[in-house]
C-alpha cells in the first residue's frame, strides 16, 4: 500500500495502527465502552483492582476506568485536533497576510508574535486561563476557552512557519512573473502561494497536534483545562494521583493512552519527514 | 562585533518590556471586570467594590501598569490576596528550589544530549543513531507527569529506593536534598535530553552535509580530524542554540514534575495562585518565569555570536 | 615522496578501467569508464549536465557523494589499486598523491578555520611536511598564484577574501602536498570571464612548472582546449570519444562531439541578421535606478526597436539584470523615462494599466523557479489568454495547443505539470506563456545561461525563429558573448551601473574598443589550442 505516493516503513506503520486504532475508539466510544463514563459502581468501590468484568478496575469514586479511558479519546483527542486546526487556520491566515500585506503590517505582527514566544507557552496559558476562564466559560463555555486560548498561543508557531514558507515562495520567479501579468492579491495567495505553502506543513501539522495534545494533558492534569466529569486522560490522572500511594496502577493507564498516542503520532510525521530526507554527503565515508 | 551584541541585549531588554505589558495586559485590561472574575459571578456588590479599591483598580491601567513595572524593577511585587504575604519574600525560597532541580537536571542533560547528539549524527544510519532516534522518540512522546508517576510507581512504591515526595526544606544538607530530588531531576533530565539530543543531530547533520566536510575527506583527513576540527566548530553556533531552547523548555517542565513531585518550587507556587485567582502572584510569577526565558535566549544568541568566525572578524 | 618499490617504470600515475558508479536507487551514472593519466599529462572531461563527470573526477579518489556507490572498476595510482586498500589506505592516498579542486571555493573552504591553517593541514596531517616546513612552502604557492601580499594572506578568515583569490588559494591547497595527480572540477566556472582567464593562466602554470597529472572537468570546450592534451567527452555517464585536442577540436570522429564543437564554434562568428524596422518599441531615456542607497542603474539611455535584438551584456554585478527590473517597473526608478510605443510608462509596475503589462513579457534564467511546480502547462500558458483577452475556456484550450506546437512542444503536456519537464522544456513553456499576451517586448534574462550547450542552442533558435514570424522585439541580458554575436542586432556593454559602449554589433566587436569591452571581449576563450598563451602574451606587451 502506498500513502503520499510512497510506501510506509515498519514504523510508519506501527503509527498509522495505533492512530487509527484511537480514533476508532474515540468515535465510536458509546458502543464500544463497556459502562457508561460517569456511572459508579458503589459496590465495587474506588480503586479496585483489574477484574474480568473491569479489566482497568475503579478510578476514584468507583467508576470503570476502562470505560473512562475509552471515553477520554474522544474528549483528548477531539479537543487537541479542534485546537490544532483552529491554530493553523489563525497562523496561516496571519502568516500570509504578514507576507502580503507590506512592512508595516508584517512588522506589527512579527514584533508582537516574538514578544508572545518570550513567554514560555503553559506560563502564558496558565495567566490568561486564571482569569479569562471564569469570565466566559459561563458564556461560552469552559471547552471552547480552552480551544481558542490555546489555538491563539500556538497560532504563534503556526504563524512563524507559514510566514517564513510564505516568504520563502514570494520571492521566487513564477510569483513575480504573477505580479508583472498584472494579478491580483487573493489571487497570487490563492493560486501561487498557497498550493506550494500548505505541503511542506503537512508535517508539521503533526507535530502541531503532538504539542497540543501534551499540552491540553498537562493543563488538564494541572486541573485548569478540560473540567469534571467529563472523562479527559489528563484530568483521569489528576484524578487517580492517589491510586499510587495504595499501590494502584490507575493514574497509570490515562498516562499511557497519552504516550502511545502521542508516539503514533510522532511515528508518522517522522516517516513523512524522512520521505524527502537524504542522506547527508559525508554519510557514505562515515 | 560588539555593536552586535549590544544590540542582541537592547533587544533582549525591549523583548522583557515588551513581555512585562503582554503579562499586564493578559491579566488586568481583559474585557470585562477584573474584579468580578477574581470573586467570582457570586460575590456581593459590596465585597466587589472593596475589592476594587484595594486593588485600585479604579485608576487608569497604564498607571497601574507603571506602578507594577516600576515595583517589579525594585524587587516588590506587592502582597498576594488570600494570605496579604509580601510575594518576593514568599518566592524568593521557592526560587531557589526550582533553580537547583532545573540546574541538577541540565547538568546531567546537557552533556549526555550534546554528546549523543554528535554521536547519533556521526553514526547516521547505523544502530547506535536507530536506537536514539526510536528512544528519544519515545521519551518526547511522554507527558511528563506519566514518565513521573511511573517513576514513583516502579522507585517509591514497588521499590521503596526513594521518597516518593521530593519534600524539601532550606536546612537541608547538600547530600540529602541531592538525594531526595534525584527523581524528579531524572525526569526532567530524561525529558529534555530526548528534544536536546534530536536537535543537536540535526545540526550537526546540517554540517556534515557542507561541502567543506567533502573536501576535508578528501584531503585524507582522519575521521576524527573531520569530526572535531572541522565539523564541531561549525556546529557551536546551533548547538548553542538547542540547548537554549531545551533549557527553556525545561523550564516549563519544572511546572509539571513539581506538580507530580509535590515539590515546593516556583511552579507549585504559580499553579496554586492561579487556582486561587491570586492576581498579583500570578503575574509575578508569569514575569519570572519569561525573564529568565528571555535571559536564555539572549544569552545564547550573543554566545552564538562570539563563536561565528564571520561576525568575529568582519571582511 | 616515497613508496618507490610500486613506482612503476612507465609514466603512468592514474589507470581506471572499467569504473562503475551507481546511485542507491540504482541508476547508473558511470558506466564502465576507463582513462590513463600519464605524469605532467592533462586529461579534459567534457560534458552537459547528467554526463558524469564529477562523479568519475571524484571516482578517481576512490571516494562517492551520499547516495551514490562505487559498484564496479579498478582505479589504480601509482600501480596501487586504491579500491582495495583499506579506509586507512585510501586516506594516505587522498590529499598526498591525489588532490582535488572543486568549483565553488567558499563554500569548500571551512569558515570557522583561517586559509593558511586549511592549506598547511594537509602536509602536516600526512606527515610530509613539519609545520614550518608546509607554511614557507604555502608562502612560496601563494606568490607563485599571484596572491596579494602573501605573507599576511593566509591569517585572513575565507569570508575576508574575493572568490577568485579563493579559487586560488585552494588550488594552493591541492598542491601542499606535491600530489601526482589534480582533479579540477569546473574550477572557474562560477568566476566571471575576466577573473577566470587569470586563474585560468595560473592554473595552467603551475601545473606544468610541478609536472603534475590533471583531471580537468568542464563544460565548456573552448576552456579545456587551452590546458589539456587530451580530451574525452561523456554523456550520460559513458564515454562518446576519446582524442588528442586538436582532433576533437578540429575533426571528431562522432556525431555528438560534431555538435558540441559545432555549437561552440558558431559563437565565435557573427551572425547575418535580418534589418529591423526604425519605430522604437523601447526608449529608455537617462534612466538612474536604486536599491536603498546603491545606485543600480545610472544615467542608462538604451532603445529598441520594433523586432529587433538588444542585447545588454556585462559581469556580475554590472547593472544589467537591474535594468530590466528598472523598465518592469520592479526597480524604483529615480529619474529618467522610459516610453514604451511613445508613451511614458508610470515607474511603478501597480500603476500601469493591463495593457503596458501585457505588451512587454519577461523571461527569467531558472525556468525551476520561473514556473509553479503546482499548476499545469495549460493554466501557466493559458492564463494571459484568459487574463488579457478574456477568451472562453474552450478558446484558451485551442490557444495553448498553438502555443505549444509554435513553441516545439507535444501538444500533450498541456495536462503535464512543469517538474515532469527537463529544463530546456521548461524554458519553452516560458517562452509560450510570453507570447501567450502577444506583447511588443521580450525581456530575456539570460535566458539559456542555466541550460546545457546544445539544449541552449535550440532555445536561442526559436527564439529566432519567433522573431522572424512574430516581429517581436527582444531586450536581451546575458554574459556570454557567444550569444550576442549570434542574435543581437545592437548591443550595449554595462559596467558599474552605467552603460560603456552602446551601438551594432558588428562594430562593437571590431576595433576601435572601448577598453573595458576590448578586455572583456578578449577574456573569453575561443575554440583554438593557442588562444590563451597568444592572449597572455599580447597583454604582457601591452
Amino acid at each position: 500500500m502506498r500513502i503520499f505516493g510512497h510506501k510506509p516503513t515498519i514504523t510508519a506503520w506501527i503509527g498509522i495502527v495505533i492512530v487509527a486504532g484511537f480514533l476508532v475508539i474515540g468515535i465510536f466510544a458509546p458502543w464500544i465502552a463497556p459502562y457508561p463514563e460517569d456511572r459508579t459502581f458503589d459496590d465495587v468501590g474506588s480503586y479496585a483492582p483489574p477484574s474480568a468484568t473491569m479489566w482497568l478496575g475503579t478510578d476514584q469514586i468507583g467508576r470503570d476506568l476502562l470505560s473512562r479511558v475509552i471515553y477520554g479519546a474522544r474528549t483528548t483527542i477531539g479537543i487537541a485536533f479542534l485546537t490544532t486546526v483552529l491554530s493553523f487556520a489563525i497562523g496561516i491566515v496571519t502568516g500570509l497576510w504578514a507576507v502580503v500585506g507590506g512592512k508595516i503590517v508584517d512588522q506589527i505582527l512579527s514584533r508582537l508574535v516574538d514578544v508572545m514566544l518570550s513567554i514560555p507557552l503553559l506560563i502564558f496559558a496558565l495567566i490568561v486561563l486564571s482569569l479569562f476562564g471564569s469570565l466566559f466559560q459561563s458564556v461560552i463555555g469552559s471547552l471552547t476557552v480552552l480551544i481558542c486560548v490555546i489555538a491563539v498561543l500556538d497560532s504563534t508557531r503556526v504563524f512563524r512557519l507559514s510566514r517564513s514558507v510564505a516568504m520563502n515562495i514570494v520571492v521566487l520567479e513564477y510569483v513575480e512573473a504573477a505580479r508583472l501579468r498584472g494579478e491580483g492579491t487573493w489571487w497570487i495567495i490563492r493560486r501561487e502561494i498557497l498550493p506550494n505553502a500548505l505541503p511542506p506543513m503537512i508535517s508539521e501539522f503533526g507535530l502541531r497536534f503532538c504539542f497540543n495534545f501534551l499540552f491540553v494533558a498537562a493543563l488538564s492534569f494541572l486541573g485548569l483545562g478540560v473540567q469534571p466529569p467529563l472523562a479527559d486522560w489528563g484530568g483521569m490522572v489528576k484524578e487517580n494521583a492517589k491510586a499510587l500511594g495504595v499501590g494502584g496502577m490507575a493514574p497509570l493507564w490515562p498516562a499511557a493512552a497519552i504516550a502511545l498516542m502521542t508516539i503514533g503520532v510522532n511515528l508518522i510525521v517522522d516517516w513523512i519527514l524522512s520521505i524527502n530526507a537524504r542522506p547527508s554527503g559525508a554519510s557514505a565515508e562515515m | 562585533m560588539a555593536r552586535t551584541i549590544a544590540i542582541r541585549v537592547v533587544l533582549g531588554l525591549l523583548t522583557l518590556l515588551g513581555v512585562s505589558i503582554l503579562i499586564f495586559a493578559a491579566t488586568e485590561i481583559l474585557p470585562g471586570d477584573v474584579a468580578t472574575a477574581v470573586l467570582g459571578q457570586g460575590a456581593t456588590p459590596d465585597t466587589v467594590r472593596v475589592f476594587r479599591e484595594e486593588l485600585g483598580l479604579d485608576r487608569p491601567a497604564y498607571i497601574r501598569y507603571l506602578e507594577w513595572l516600576g515595583g517589579a524593577v525594585q524587587g516588590d511585587f506587592g502582597v498576594a490576596l488570600t494570605n496579604k504575604r509580601d510575594i518576593v519574600k514568599t518566592m524568593s525560597p521557592k526560587l531557589f528550589n526550582t533553580l537547583f532541580l532545573a540546574g541538577y537536571a541540565a547538568l546531567i542533560a546537557v552533556p549526555l544530549a550534546v554528546g549523543l547528539g554528535i554521536l547519533a549524527a556521526i553514526k547516521e544510519g547505523k544502530w547506535i543513531d536507530r536506537t536514539a532516534n526510536i528512544v528519544s522518540l519515545a521519551a518526547i512522546s511522554m507527558p511528563e507527569f506519566f514518565l513521573g508517576y511511573l517513576f514513583i510507581f516502579f522507585f517509591a512504591v514497588q521499590n521503596r529506593w526513594f521518597p516518593s515526595l521530593a519534600t524539601v526544606y532550606s536546612s537541608m544538607p547538600l547530600d540529602k536534598r541531592i538525594y531526595v530530588v534525584a527523581m524528579p531531576a531524572v525526569c526532567l533530565t530524561l525529558l529534555v535530553t530526548a528534544h536536546m539530543l534530536r536537535m543537536t543531530r540535526s545540526s550537526v547533520l546540517a554540517i556534515m552535509s557542507q561541502p567543506y566536510i567533502e573536501m576535508a575527506f578528501l584531503k585524507g583527513l582522519s575521521r576524527a580530524r573531520v569530526i572535531f576540527v572541522h565539523a564541531l566548530p561549525n556546529a557551536a553556533g546551533p548547538i548553542i542554540t538547542v540547548v537554549a531552547l531545551n533549557l527553556a523548555y525545561l523550564i516549563v517542565g519544572v511546572v509539571v514534575i513539581e506538580s507530580v513531585f509535590v515539590y515546593p518550587g516556583i511552579g507549585q507556587f504559580m499553579v496554586d495562585g492561579v487556582s486561587k485567582r491570586d492576581l498579583p502572584v500570578v503575574q509575578a510569577c508569569g514575569l519570572v518565569f519569561a525573564a529568565a526565558f528571555v535571559i536564555l535566549n539572549t544569552v545564547a544568541d550573543v554566545l552564538s555570536i562570539l563563536v561565528n568566525p564571520r561576525l568575529r572578524k568582519p571582511r | 615522496m616515497a613508496e618507490g618499490a610500486s613506482k612503476a617504470t612507465t609514466d603512468q600515475v592514474l589507470k581506471i578501467t572499467d569504473l562503475r558508479i551507481e546511485s542507491i536507487h540504482g541508476l547508473v551514472l558511470v558506466d564502465n569508464v576507463s582513462l590513463e593519466l600519464k605524469r605532467g599529462e592533462v586529461l579534459g572531461l567534457i560534458g552537459e549536465s547528467g554526463a558524469g563527470k564529477s562523479t568519475i573526477g571524484l571516482g578517481a579518489m576512490a571516494y562517492s557523494r551520499g547516495g551514490c556507490r562505487i559498484t564496479g572498476g579498478k582505479v589504480e595510482i601509482d600501480g596501487v589499486s586504491i579500491r582495495d586498500l583499506s579506509a586507512e589506505g585510501r586516506r594516505e592516498m587522498r590529499g598526498r598523491r591525489i588532490a582535488y579542486i572543486a568549483q565553488s571555493a567558499a563554500a569548500s573552504f571551512n569558515p570557522a578555520h583561517k586559509i593558511i591553517d586549511q592549506v598547511i593541514e594537509m602536509p602536516v596531517k600526512h606527515g610530509i611536511m613539519s609545520k614550518t616546513e608546509a607554511k614557507a612552502w604555502a608562502l612560496e604557492l601563494f606568490r607563485a598564484l599571484d596572491l596579494p601580499k602573501p605573507e599576511i594572506f593566509g591569517e585572513r578568515y575565507p569570508h575576508q577574501v574575493s572568490g577568485g583569490q579563493l579559487q586560488r588559494a585552494m588550488t594552493a591547497m591541492a598542491m601542499s602536498c606535491r600530489p601526482d595527480i589534480m582533479v579540477f572540477d569546473e574550477p572557474t566556472t562560477a568566476l566571471d570571464v575576466t577573473t577566470q582567464i587569470e586563474v585560468l593562466a595560473l592554473i595552467k602554470k603551475l601545473i606544468h612548472e610541478y609536472n603534475t597529472a590533471a583531471l580537468y572537468i568542464t563544460h565548456d570546450l573552448a576552456v579545456v582546449a587551452q590546458v589539456s592534451d587530451r580530451i574525452m567527452v561523456l554523456r550520460h555517464g559513458k564515454m562518446v570519444e576519446l582524442g588528442d585536442t586538436k582532433q576533437i577540436l578540429g575533426a571528431p570522429r562522432t556525431d555528438y562531439a560534431r555538435a558540441l564543437v559545432s555549437e561552440r564554434k558558431e559563437a565565435d562568428h557573427l551572425s547575418q541578421l535580418p534589418k529591423v524596422d526604425t519605430a522604437h518599441v523601447l526608449e529608455v531615456t537617462n534612466a538612474v535606478g536604486v536599491y536603498e542607497t546603491f545606485v543600480a542603474v545610472n544615467n542608462v539611455s538604451i532603445h529598441v526597436a520594433k523586432s529587433e535584438t538588444v542585447a545588454v551584456v556585462g559581469e556580475s554585478g554590472s547593472g544589467k539584470s537591474s535594468l530590466a527590473r528598472l523598465i518592469l517597473g520592479l526597480l524604483p526608478r529615480r529619474s529618467g523615462s522610459v516610453k514604451f510605443n511613445g508613451k511614458e510608462l508610470p515607474p511603478a509596475l501597480k500603476e500601469r494599466s493591463k495593457d503596458d503589462l501585457r505588451r512587454i513579457q519577461f523571461i527569467y534564467q531558472q525556468p525551476d523557479v520561473a514556473l509553479n511546480p503546482r499548476q499545469t502547462i495549460a493554466e501557466i500558458i493559458g492564463r494571459p489568454v484568459q487574463l488579457y483577452f478574456g477568451r472562453s475556456p474552450a478558446e484558451v484550450k485551442r490557444r495553448v495547443a498553438e502555443l505549444l506546437v509554435e513553441v516545439g512542444l507535444p501538444e500533450d503536456y498541456a495536462g503535464r505539470l512543469s517538474t515532469a519537464l527537463s529544463g530546456g522544456q521548461k524554458q519553452r513553456v516560458s517562452i509560450a506563456r510570453a507570447l501567450a499576451a502577444e506583447p511588443d517586448l521580450i525581456i530575456c534574462d539570460e535566458p539559456t545561461s542555466a541550460l546545457d550547450q546544445l539544449v541552449a542552442d535550440g532555445v536561442l533558435k526559436l527564439l529566432k525563429k519567433l522573431q522572424d514570424e512574430l516581429g517581436v522585439a527582444y531586450l536581451f541580458i546575458t554574459h556570454d558573448l557567444g550569444i550576442v554575436r549570434r542574435i543581437a542586432h545592437r548591443t550595449a556593454v554595462m559596467l558599474k551601473g552605467e552603460i560603456v559602449a552602446q551601438g551594432p554589433t558588428a562594430q562593437i566587436f571590431n576595433p576601435p574598443f572601448h577598453p573595458y569591452t576590448e578586455r572583456l571581449i578578449s577574456s573569453v576563450p575561443e575554440m583554438r589550442t593557442e588562444w590563451l598563451d597568444e592572449v597572455l602574451a599580447k597583454r604582457r606587451v601591452g
